[in-house]
């Protein structure tokens, strides 16, 4: 029925030539595309940033930054690795995989998916442009806890205010865009029960980003109206409670750290799945595990909060629903390790970054299980053992995850295999790196030593210099990651349509790169 | 060659990048005139203007543009349902924002205006100003330093003698009508009695604009007889947040129901069948939800 590409006009069916085919593109690749090199360049920055606080932490003692200039750090740091580099680059997964995994043309809404994307530059220089503002960047940590972000702000907070207002929108447009693709764009024979699992992460993810999105437009509201019209949010003098910036934050906040691992966990599967070379053990629980993960998620939130001064009920209902996510979590553990057993393994790198996201990501659930306990959290609370605890979920979980369907999809993206041998380098560098830095944070954290702090006692001098050490072996092996994705896409053994022996689902029936809109007619799911 | 038979797939548009480019030029001018508040002369307003004429301008070929294309035939059933689809998930985003809002309101209520009266688990916090004591409508404020306005009366519900004079009940009043009359717009479209239609959706439109100045005149009141500000503490701040953020849906939601008389009574768009009139449907399912927040602002703000 559509002839909004006027069938005559053969070149519409391409790409468009130069810099507009960027600028006013509704093609859900180049959107994708687009997507995944601005997280990056975003992975890059936010990664920097974290080597200035680093090359701050290798000795005691005042070294290279002021402490303001090291506040700044932190907080723009968490913001741009959180909505910068790996909400984005989940987004730019869900442009490029979603409409061919359920064998669609293109995304349902596509106008709308370039705004989602071109939203984001403009958030993220307003947001960097602080920095050479008045009184300095915001410094107020990537939770912006009020009076801190309130009463105690640089100006230029209201800038920062306003990026995340227009994040948000970026988001739950891009989530509503995902929702509607899944809900109305799968091809014929596709029911719910038979969507790829990535398909079903993404699902999930979309509906936690749609609810939750809004509510920190909320509690960024509130600032603005408590920073700049009087209001009393956050003001216990006007009856107001700090204590409810916190809970609306994580109420936002808790879903926000499953929208950062849902989808890594659809990505783990299809990995685990094509290099064992098995089915995936228990599809539908691990759909139910995530459908279940998503829903706890809105009742754990104050365990962020523990020291704060809550009821003791509260603390008791919040450490048990925390400790209840253990159960969907390990469901799905069990059945990555039981699609392995007895498969035929073989080790390529998506495959290595998968199997270190599984091991990983465990421990850090595991402490995540252990700061879950209320009293032990009072002990662990704000110091660098918390820091561990979600590096080892972010960066070996989500980071590592969206590397693995870097490699995973590279070859269906472009066309080109990539260098097997530096990929696997590239692994073994960042996951010896990765864990060179953040495993002794958990010795460092439980002897004491608070986060968000440039200077510290002579005791934590040794493993923080460590920790130093592996976070430039980290940062620099993501410049072989720049290199080997630079190369595939410039040339490389061609790949097969499959290009994974045992690989599942539509977009590896269709070439390799496959066409500018994959799907012309549904194709037949069985 | 593909054919393009099943699937809509639009041609490249560069509607997205002028709204992302104005969008970014509206922040910025709100940022930079809420941070020159105190320097009448700075120019960081213009910015702001510009801003909102540039966001404004795209919004409206933006949407011109999906007009016309339906009205061509280019479009599909498909996209019609992904409109559906689309327009559903956005109102519950709408309703998650004022879930922050009423969250606020519950929490302040149940918990930090008695903790710092004295009250409850956390009553510990009554130490920070001892004289305080925990009621709501909370016409006071802990600390009672010149940064608060001490208002004489609350906008609660006044008692039957006077509930004749109660602003808050004809805004109730007028808007569940206005939710009466829309759906007899819908339900006249549907059996192809366009001039009833139009009637029907008339009187909303009219209904929402008086919904407005009722509105505008209760907080003229609370601000020139009541001394209810923002100013006032935690009562003012939730009070005019809630009621200010619903007033801004509802002139949103006006705004796009005039719209659609437009389009309905000077182009003669929408027909019976319901392909043909999501547009219209859309702006009715946002005015139901206008409706339905304010029912629940009326309960928890006005009168319990």
């Amino acid at each position: 029925m559509s002839a909004v590409i006027e069938s005559h006009d053969d070149h519409h069916h391409g790409p468009a030539k130069g810099l507009t085919r960027w600028l006013f593109t509704t093609n859900h690749k180049d959107i994708g595309t687009l997507y995944l090199w601005f997280s990056f360049a975003m992975f890059l920055i936010g990664g920097a940033m974290a080597l200035v606080i680093r090359a701050e932490l290798f000795q005691p003692g005042m070294q290279i930054v002021e402490p303001e200039f090291y506040n700044q750090m932190l907080t723009l740091h968490g913001l741009i690795m959180v909505f910068g580099a790996v909400m984005p680059a989940f987004v730019g997964l869900a442009n490029w995989l979603v409409p061919m995994m359920v064998g669609a043309p293109d995304m349902a809404l596509p106008r709308m998916n370039n705004l989602s994307f071109w939203i984001l530059p403009f958030a993220f220089l307003m947001m960097l442009s602080s920095l050479f503002m008045e009184g300095g960047a915001p410094n107020f940590g990537w939770t912006f806890y009020a009076p801190l972000s309130t009463t105690y702000a640089p100006p230029s907070v209201t800038f920062f205010i306003f990026s995340v207002h227009i994040l948000g929108a970026s988001s739950i447009m891009g989530a509503i865009n995902v929702i509607v693709t899944i809900m109305n764009m799968r091809a014929p024979g596709m029911t719910l029960m038979k969507m790829p699992l990535f398909v079903w992460s993404w699902l999930i993810t979309a509906y936690l980003l749609i609810a939750v999105m809004p509510v920190l437009a909320g509690a960024v509201t509130m600032m603005l109206m408590d920073i700049h019209f009087g209001t009393s949010f956050f003001n216990a003098a006007g009856g107001g409670d700090p204590v409810l910036f916190q809970h609306i934050f994580w109420f936002f906040g808790h879903p926000e750290v499953y929208i950062m691992i849902l989808p890594a966990f659809g990505i783990v599967s299809h990995i685990i799945s094509t290099f064992s070379r098995k089915e995936l053990f228990g599809y539908s629980s691990m759909v139910w595990a995530m459908v279940s993960i998503a829903i706890l998620s809105f009742v754990v939130w104050a365990h962020h909060m523990f020291t704060v001064g809550m009821p003791l009920a509260a603390e008791l209902f919040f450490m048990w629903a925390t400790m209840l996510i253990a159960v969907p979590t390990g469901v799905k553990v069990f059945n990555w390790v039981a699609t392995m057993f007895r498969g035929s393994i073989t080790y390529e790198t998506p495959m290595l970054f998968a199997i270190a996201f599984v091991v990983l990501f465990t421990i850090g659930g595991f402490s995540g299980l252990m700061l879950a306990i209320t009293p032990a959290d009072f002990q662990y609370h704000d110091t660098y053992f918390v820091v561990a605890h979600f590096h080892y979920v972010l960066v070996p979980g989500a980071i590592f995850s969206i590397m693995a369907a870097v490699y995973y999809w590279l070859p269906k993206w472009c066309g080109n295999m990539y260098d097997e041998r530096l990929g696997r380098l590239h692994f073994w560098l960042s996951f010896i790196g990765v864990n060179v830095t953040f495993f002794p944070q958990h010795f460092i954290g439980l002897a004491g030593m608070p986060r968000r702090i440039p200077d510290y006692a002579l005791q934590f001098a040794d493993w923080n210099m460590v920790s130093t050490v592996g976070a430039f072996l980290f940062g620099a092996s993501q410049i072989l990651f720049l290199f080997i994705v630079v190369r595939t896409v410039m040339g490389g053994k061609k790949a097969t349509p499959e290009v994974w022996e045992g690989a599942q689902g539509l977009e590896w029936t269709v070439d390799s790169p496959p066409p500018y809109h994959t799907f012309s007619t549904p194709p037949e799911v069985k | 060659m593909s054919t393009y038979e099943k699937y809509y797939v639009p041609e490249q548009s560069r509607f997205p990048i002028y709204a992302a480019t104005s969008l970014f030029i509206l922040v910025m001018g709100a940022a930079s005139t809420i941070n020159a508040m105190g320097q009448p002369d700075s120019m960081a307003k213009y910015m702001l203007y510009a801003g909102l004429a540039s966001f404004g301008a795209t919004l409206f070929f933006w949407f011109r543009k999906v007009v016309q294309e339906h009205l061509a035939g280019l479009d599909s059933a498909q996209l019609n349902q992904s409109f559906v689809y689309g327009m559903a998930w956005f109102i519950f985003s709408e309703v998650m924002f004022f879930a922050a809002f009423f969250g606020a309101l519950f929490y302040v209520r149940t918990f930090s205006v008695p903790w710092l009266g004295g009250e409850g688990e956390k009553g510990l916090a009554n130490m920070l100003w001892e004289n305080f004591q925990s009621t709501w409508p909370l016409l006071t404020t802990p600390d009672l330093g010149a940064a608060y306005t001490v208002p004489e009366k609350s906008m609660a519900f006044p008692g039957w003698d006077k509930i004749l004079t109660w602003l808050p009940l004809w805004n109730t009043v007028v808007l569940l009508s206005s939710s009466v009359t829309v759906h007899m717009a819908h339900v006249n479209l549907k059996a192809a009695n366009k001039n009833k239609f139009n009637i029907w959706l008339g009187v909303t439109v009219s209904l929402a604009i008086f919904f407005v100045f009722l509105q505008a005149l209760e907080y003229y009141e609370a601000y020139e007889h009541y001394g209810l500000t923002l100013n006032s503490g935690i009562y003012g701040s939730t009070f005019f947040m809630l009621t200010g953020f619903h007033g801004f849906h509802v002139m949103m939601g006006g705004l796009m129901l005039s719209v659609m008389l437009i389009r309905s009574v000077f182009y003669n768009h929408f027909k019976p069948d319901p392909h043909e009139h999501f547009g219209f449907e859309a702006a009715s399912w946002y005015w139901h939800f206008v409706d339905v927040v304010w029912v629940m602002l009326f309960m928890f703000v006005y009168i319990l």
